[in-house]
């Protein structure tokens, strides 16, 4: 037998699509990131490929760009491959459709995905693959690792054979993501697989100008269908050639698949139909009922297209008379899903064709389970089954869905079961990938790794599912009962229904504090009843200790994994810890000794810390599980919030869900997160009132507030309340306090905080101190704190820092990571405007942390305004902006307009205010909204369609201002075509780019915006190029409002950027310095680091105002002064750069001196332009769409 | 120049006195063969310091581990490189370098932290070719309950235990803040040290007023320096039989001079370097054979340890606190008061 190998889906299919392609094209998009990035690192490390030349991988600027290098690579006659999913695939569409009608061989390799619709999903689903299945590829679905691996195998040579592309997928996350034991490809397989006269066939055909050929042509009525046409036989070929294919990789490797795959019984009288991953569980369903004795058998759709009729009736048994067939994609409106319709088009030709009803399930990664496979094989003994229905979901308005009976299950006694709940990064994953390695590779046994993580960015609970057993694990759902559950955080068990999967007779393995006499009182009585009934072996070990003592503070995974093999037993002991080691070994053996000898301390100290605990018999204590959500909490966050949060939401009806994607705001505020190890401590009598504390804090969990000081009468005893010293608001106190379940402890407010004590240096107004003894105080201030009235605005200098921090935040509590620098920013523009603001954001970390459920940070103020805040696409957001703009326009004028047509049932004065109205002012404003108030008033009693159109229209006469919000993937790369555009529009967007310098959301990809020298994905080598000056491209416009801020570094520029750039009647563009994890800096100093990039020369700060240049002015300011440290002292504090130092440090070191000229080559060039005087037209009137309106004032001052 | 300038340091024959300590010049080849060049006869390599290989390790992995794992659209944040060279990787390719390219005699120098690091990364230096190695021990006892004799014994029991892994010669660098410093001279060549490098420079801590920040800070040393080694040179040469280096201080040939004839097998130069760059080792070179020549000595080995405490006419004076001397001075020698009134110190007894 050849030795097998544990990995995952994705890399089963990039290890093969890399040995076999010369050009690889790349784009970053979940959950198909990972074999573009695969691919680039062996290209990187100079992997060849079978032919001996290291394959050329290039990342795009969008999937579109990188199916347009594609195809010209395949063009010239070059092997080629990309890797996609989702929006990403849709983009590669136009493309594809060319590849396929030019013949053209190559294999995209999908990790298919759910595309948006009512909201963005980046699970798995087959929505993706549907809506390309009229281009033309061919498309092979694999349904588990090994099949990711051979069938993209089988597809690289098909494809060469037959010219038509494929189109290779398998489900993301269940099979792209999962960890399976396989048996790996060798390269004389491949090659064996691949022969060269099939290559040079393709080189022949290539674009070439020493045998030109043109392609390309555009085509007349008269032959363009007769062309189309002419292909026909080589599509048609397909189905012969990929079977042939399957042959020749079964005579190789003894694995055989067949283009429909059945089994089951050979007299099946009910026959299920699906492709994908969820054929696992159907088959356990299958074999389970099969040894019940039903005639019942499952058919796997390998090549989905071209779909083989003959070859579909052929591989179904004749006996089959009733057939469901699982579409794992929805076609509102269709017949049915694309699947079916194929299948009942298959059968029509068939005498008394079989009933065939079709179904759809697993949207989105919804879990597909034996149980669920069981309920449609019931489905089909109905007398009359549902010719639709759904199952896995609770249908109750249009009651299509199955009933499932939960009690079905089919996990063999002989494969053992285990689940651990972690916290995100705290190596649980890791160690769990780890683990089915070890039992990959040091057993017979087969073994199968998942991981369900959190959509929160920090303090997230993570799930890994593992089996283990002696035969191949097809089990594509998650752990349904284990045999082992590990809780590798003490606070998880009033939080998550930890031991709801165990299994009677379990083990229990807890990471407590509390020692085994001890814990049984700490733990909820809702645990100890679990444990009690289930009948658990219950362990603790205090893995934080142990990890601290072995010099690995916070990470528990070492400790609690040599638990783990101690208490499953699935190796002899001391196997076990020398395979552990290995792994340590191969895991940590780059970063050094020291890390591997603490990794070794943890093993070793681990299992004489582990305990049993003596279950008592009584279930008894004063802990309790807290309510998901207070009681306070609104309806639809009792009702549907706090069920996804409780993790129960795969239990919500459909009637629970808004039908159309529309979800309250500021559903966070509900959420008690309670993640922080510290939280913040301010001392009032070191306080200098100048809310940077706030002002930093990335979560909003940090917040003051200025009031009367008699408010103070009812607060409790803890509260904290000083005199506010400013001559503006008088006689004043002023209270900075912590939401205590909502701060994470990422501690950038302490490090930010200038106010040392004189005694003692090293406090601060601002520490960080330990939560224990405090948390229920804060909880009670927090509440105190919330009821104090939120401050006038009218009485504030909003473009001010401190006027801002005394303004509510209407963005609070994202789960964006631990000290993000990206979410201060969206804060402070809540606070300043947030009332009066249409968001547009592209897709991104900003649109996962604004809008991932269950709870969203946007939120609205106590009259019930706030942030419209929506999301269209990542490419896309200009443009989805500047349509609210347009629209937004247009409704201003048309309001003003009708209020013109009205005026004299209105009355002449209140039409005049409202059309002179200055509204650049907080006080204008609510002047505006008092007018408005008054108008609706009047027209109630106006009964006209006018009147009636002027009510509906009258909140567009108070000004709307539109922020386009992104990340720089977006505005430097695949959106920038449309961001350009949007700009050159000269309308009245607001532009605020949150520059991480990489794709932040996916990983650290770089964009265009990543600095020469700095590493990143992509980048392994660092960086060649500078970084795109966004801003000056912007700038030359003359138009456009353009300001590089950094708040950490300048709070004030930061500021008065905003005001000015709201104020400006055309596009403003503001590029924020946001840093990022992907930096490598130690978070809580983010914002203070800011000074340094500023210091340095790197991110110089600037404001860029066509006003001044309408007045004939400078326009530029630059607002940093000249670099006062080199670039080198910056850069040393960011793993980005060191990493690279460390690594190559003679290539560091060159480009490390390009870096610095590109720094002062800037900085001479912008000193420069600071200088310059520009006089450019006042436009503003014109490009803000009233040119209309400035005709008709001219044409009547006309004499 | 007609003296013989050679000289020998733990059994290394040298063809002069002039060492180039430890120093940002000695950690890179280009800085290596520019003082071969000045005429260095041999140099000390730039410290491998295990706390900042340490450091940096556990900075690759914080960096790397933090935020893994915990998000299902990114499993890391950072592109898997070769290698990190967090460890002694880059320390032990120079001195093969330092080897394959100098011909003069490769000194390594090494300061650890914990017992395994000092004598893996011993074993490391001498099969990567070291000449020979200098143990530079910066140890600042803080605890107010370890006793002196239980501090000294770190230093001696180190010694020992690197003495007996390794075959190259090995000196040892020291400070000069022991009750009984001869005492622990005395153990540390019984513990096996071939050589005794007199003094170890301290980085001293500094607060920024400007930052308000605690900032290390070293300063560039100066002549009067080198009246330190100069004084436990000249005591322990005639005592020990340990090769003796000095080191602090040295800026000029006359310094050397002095150095010499207290007892220094060989003198160590640092900040003069850095100062005036790797040829002033030339010119100091040159006065120190310019100065053997015109007082008619014919070569270092004659001078050594002639002003010795042993060697010399008045022993007690290398005893005696700067009070005495200067009061025998005021008293006795009668020197020009405007010398003793010019001093910008106050009188100590005044």
């Amino acid at each position: 037998m050849k030795p097998l190998t544990t990995i995952d889906g994705n890399e089963a299919a990039a290890r093969v699509a890399h040995r076999l392609s010369e050009v690889i094209a790349i784009y970053p998009i979940t959950p198909s990131t990972a074999m573009g990035e695969l691919a680039d690192a062996w290209s990187a490390a100079g992997q060849p490929n079978l032919w001996g030349t290291v394959p050329e991988v290039m990342e795009m600027q969008s999937e579109a760009g990188a199916a347009g290098a594609l195809h010209g690579a395949l063009m010239a006659g070059a092997l080629c491959t990309t890797f996609t999913a989702s929006q990403g695939l849709l983009l590669m569409l136009p493309n594809m459709f060319k590849i396929a009608g030019e013949l053209t061989p190559t294999v995209f390799h999908v990790a298919a995905r759910t595309v948006a619709t009512h909201a963005l999903s980046i699970f798995g689903d087959h929505s993706d693959v549907m809506a390309v299945r009229s281009s033309g590829f061919a498309m092979l679905s694999s349904s588990s690792v090994q099949e990711a691996q051979d069938l993209a195998l089988i597809s690289h040579r098909a494809t060469l054979e037959s010219r038509v592309p494929f189109l290779h997928f398998f489900d993301g996350f269940r099979t792209s993501h999962e960890v399976n034991k396989i048996v790996p490809l060798d390269d004389e397989t491949v090659r064996a697989m691949v022969p060269d006269k099939l290559v040079s066939a393709h080189r022949m055909r290539a674009l070439s100008p020493d045998h030109p050929t043109l392609r390309g042509s555009a085509q007349n009525p008269d032959v363009f269908f007769q062309a189309r046409e002419a292909a026909n036989v080589y599509h048609a070929a397909v189905p012969a050639i990929v079977s042939a294919t399957m042959d020749k990789f079964a005579q190789l490797t003894g694995r055989r698949y067949r283009i429909f795959d059945y089994t089951g019984h050979p007299e099946a009288d009910r026959v299920v139909v699906l492709m994908g991953s969820g054929v696992g569980a159907a088959q356990e369903a299958v074999d389970a009922l099969l040894a019940r004795g039903e005639r019942v058998g499952l058919l796997n759709v390998h090549l989905f297209r071209p779909f083989d009729a003959a070859a579909f009736v052929a591989a179904l048994p004749h006996t089959a008379r009733r057939i469901a067939v699982l579409d794992r994609s929805k076609e509102p409106g269709a017949t049915g899903e694309p699947l079916f319709q194929d299948v009942v088009v298959a059968l029509a030709s068939r005498p008394e064709p079989p009933t065939v009803i079709g179904g759809r399930y697993g949207l989105a990664s919804k879990e597909f389970t034996p149980a669920m496979a069981a309920a449609v094989f019931q489905e089909l003994t109905a007398t009359a089954p549902r010719r639709e229905f759904t199952v896995g979901i609770v249908d109750d308005v249009t009651h299509l869905s199955l009933d499932v009976d939960d009690a079905f299950t089919t996990e063999p006694a002989d494969v053992a079961t285990a689940i651990f709940y972690g916290l995100g990064s705290d190596g649980t994953v890791g160690a769990t990938r780890n683990t089915v390695k070890i039992i990959g590779e040091h057993t017979d046994l087969f073994a199968q790794g998942y991981f369900v993580l959190d959509s929160k960015k920090s303090g997230s609970v993570t799930t890994s599912h593992l089996r283990f057993g002696p035969r191949p694990i097809q089990s594509t759902y998650l752990v349904l009962r284990a045999g082992f559950i590990a809780c590798h955080q003490f606070g998880f068990l009033d939080k998550v229904d930890v031991l709801g999967r165990a299994a009677d007779g379990a083990t229990f393995l807890l990471n407590s504090p509390f020692g085994p006499d001890e814990v049984w009182a700490r733990i909820p009585v809702e645990v100890q009843r679990q444990v009690r009934d289930k009948h658990l072996r219950f362990y603790v070990i205090d893995a934080t200790r142990v990890a601290r003592d072995a010099g690995l503070p916070g990470r528990v995974n070492t400790v609690l994994q040599a638990c783990y093999f101690a208490l499953a037993g699935v190796l002899p002991q001391d196997q076990a810890i020398t395979a552990i080691k290995a792994a340590i070994e191969r895991t940590y053996s780059k970063r050094g000794s020291a890390i591997l000898d603490r990794n070794y301390a943890a093993v070793d100290l681990a299992l004489a810390e582990l305990h049993e605990v003596a279950v008592p018999a009584a279930v008894n204590g004063s802990v309790h599980l807290r309510p998901v959500v207070p009681a306070e909490a609104p309806p639809f966050v009792q009702r549907v919030t706090a069920e996804m949060l409780a993790g129960r939401g795969d239990f919500l009806p459909v009637s629970a869900l808004p039908v159309d994607g529309a979800f309250p705001l500021g559903t966070s505020r509900w959420e008690r997160r309670d993640i922080a190890e510290e939280l913040p401590q301010w001392d009032p009598t070191i306080c200098i009132d100048c809310a940077k504390c706030t002002l930093v804090c990335p979560h909003a969990a940090i917040r003051m507030k200025v009031f009367s000081p008699d408010l103070l009468a009812g607060a409790p005893a803890g509260f904290l309340s000083k005199e506010w010293k400013s001559k503006e608001q008088p006689g004043m106190v002023m209270a900075i306090q912590i939401a205590p379940d909502d701060c994470n402890g990422c501690g950038t407010c302490a490090d930010y905080c200038p106010a040392h004590s004189k005694q003692a240096a090293k406090h601060k107004s601002i520490d960080m101190a330990a939560k224990d003894g405090r948390i229920e105080m804060e909880r009670a201030n927090w509440e105190f704190f919330k009821s104090l009235p939120e401050f006038d605005r009218t009485q504030v200098k909003v473009a001010t820092i401190k006027g801002s921090q005394m303004l509510q935040p209407l963005f609070e509590f994202s789960g964006a990571c631990k000290g993000c620098g990206e979410t201060p920013y969206l804060k402070l523009l809540t606070q300043m405007y947030g009332d009066r603001i249409m968001v547009a954001n592209a897709t991104g970390c900003s649109s996962i942390f604004g809008g991932n459920l269950p709870t969203t940070p946007w939120a609205t103020n106590g009259d019930g305004r706030g942030p419209a805040w929506a999301n269209s696409l990542f490419e896309d957001n200009a443009e989805f902006g500047l349509g609210m703009r347009l629209a937004l326009d247009n409704f201003a004028a048309t309001a003003k307009r009708l209020l013109g047509e009205l005026e004299p049932e209105i009355g002449a004065g209140l039409v005049a205010a409202i059309a002179a109205a200055d509204q650049s002012s907080e006080a204008g404003i609510a002047a505006q909204r008092q007018r408005v108030e008054v108008l609706r008033a009047k027209l109630g009693g106006i009964s006209s369609p006018t009147a009636a159109r002027l009510a509906e229209l009258a909140d567009h006469l108070v000004r709307k201002s539109v922020w386009i919000v992104g990340g720089d993937g977006w505005a430097y790369d695949i959106g920038f075509g449309g961001l350009d555009h949007v700009l050159a529009s000269g309308r009245d967007v607001k532009i605020l780019v949150l520059d991480t310098e990489v794709y932040s959301n996916t990983g650290g990809q770089a964009s265009k915006s990543t600095p020469r020298g700095a590493i990143a994905k992509f980048a392994a080598a660092g960086k060649r190029t500078g970084k795109k000056d966004l801003g000056l491209i912007a700038s030359a416009y003359g138009n456009v409002y353009v300001a590089q801020i950094a708040l950490g570094a300048d709070n004030a520029q930061a500021v008065k950027a905003f005001a000015e750039a709201e104020s400006h009647t055309g596009p403003s563009l503001i590029i924020a310095y946001a840093t990022c994890i992907a930096h490598g800096i130690d978070m809580a100093t983010g914002m203070s680091h800011m000074k340094e990039a500023v210091d340095s020369g790197y991110w110089p700060l600037y404001r860029f105002d066509p006003r001044s240049e309408i007045e004939g002015k400078h326009p530029l300011a630059l607002d940093s002064k000249a670099p006062t440290i080199p670039l080198r002292e910056f850069a040393a504090k960011e793993g980005r750069y060191t990493l690279l130092a460390r690594s190559k440090p003679e290539l560091a070191a060159r480009l490390m001196t390009i870096a610095q000229a590109d720094v002062d080559e800037r900085r001479r060039l912008y000193e420069q332009m600071a200088g310059v005087e520009r006089h450019a037209p006042d436009d503003t009137i014109i490009s803000n769409g009233h040119a209309d309106a400035l005709a008709k004032e001219l044409e009547e001052e006309m004499p | 120049m007609s003296a013989d300038l050679r000289t020998t340091y733990m059994g290394i024959e040298l063809a002069n006195p002039l060492v180039a300590a430890a120093s940002p010049l000695t950690g890179t080849i280009d800085g290596l063969l520019a003082l071969q060049d000045a005429g260095a006869s041999a140099v000390v390599l730039q410290s491998l310091f295990e706390e900042q290989i340490k450091h940096h390790e556990l900075q690759v992995d914080t960096i790397l581990e933090s935020f893994t794992e915990s998000f299902s659209e990114a499993r890391d944040f950072f592109p898997a490189l070769d290698s990190y060279n967090t460890g002694p990787e880059s320390y032990v390719r120079l001195v093969e370098q330092a080897k394959s390219v100098l011909e003069i005699p490769v000194i390594a120098s090494l300061n650890g932290i914990s017992r395994g690091g000092w004598t893996r990364y011993a074993h490391l230096i001498e099969e990567a070719g070291a000449d020979a190695l200098e143990l530079n021990i910066y140890f600042v006892s803080t605890d107010p309950r370890v006793a002196a004799a239980e501090a000294e014994a770190r230093y001696t029991d180190l010694v020992a235990e690197i003495s007996a892994s390794i075959s190259i010669p090995l000196a040892v660098k020291i400070g000069p803040y022991f009750s009984s410093l001869a005492n622990v001279a005395m153990r540390l060549t019984a513990a096996g040290a071939h050589g005794l490098v007199l003094f170890n420079r301290f980085l001293y801590p500094d607060i920024s007023l400007h930052r308000m920040k605690v900032v290390p800070t070293l300063h560039l040393s100066s002549s009067e320096e080198s009246l330190m080694p100069l004084r436990w040179i000249a005591i322990l040469s005639g005592q020990l039989k340990v090769s003796l280096a000095a080191s602090s201080g040295i800026q000029s040939a006359n310094d050397v001079v002095k150095l010499l004839l207290a007892g220094a097998d060989v003198t160590m130069m640092a900040s003069a370097l850095l100062r005036r760059g790797p040829k002033h080792m030339s010119q100091v070179i040159a006065g120190l054979g310019a100065w053997l020549d015109e007082h008619e000595y014919t070569s270092v080995r004659q001078m050594k340890g002639s002003m010795s405490q042993a060697a010399s006419p008045e022993p007690g004076a290398f005893e005696r606190a700067n009070y005495m001397r200067t009061l025998v001075d005021f008293t006795v020698a009668s020197p020009d008061p405007r010398h003793f009134y010019a001093r910008r110190d106050p009188i100590p007894w005044d």
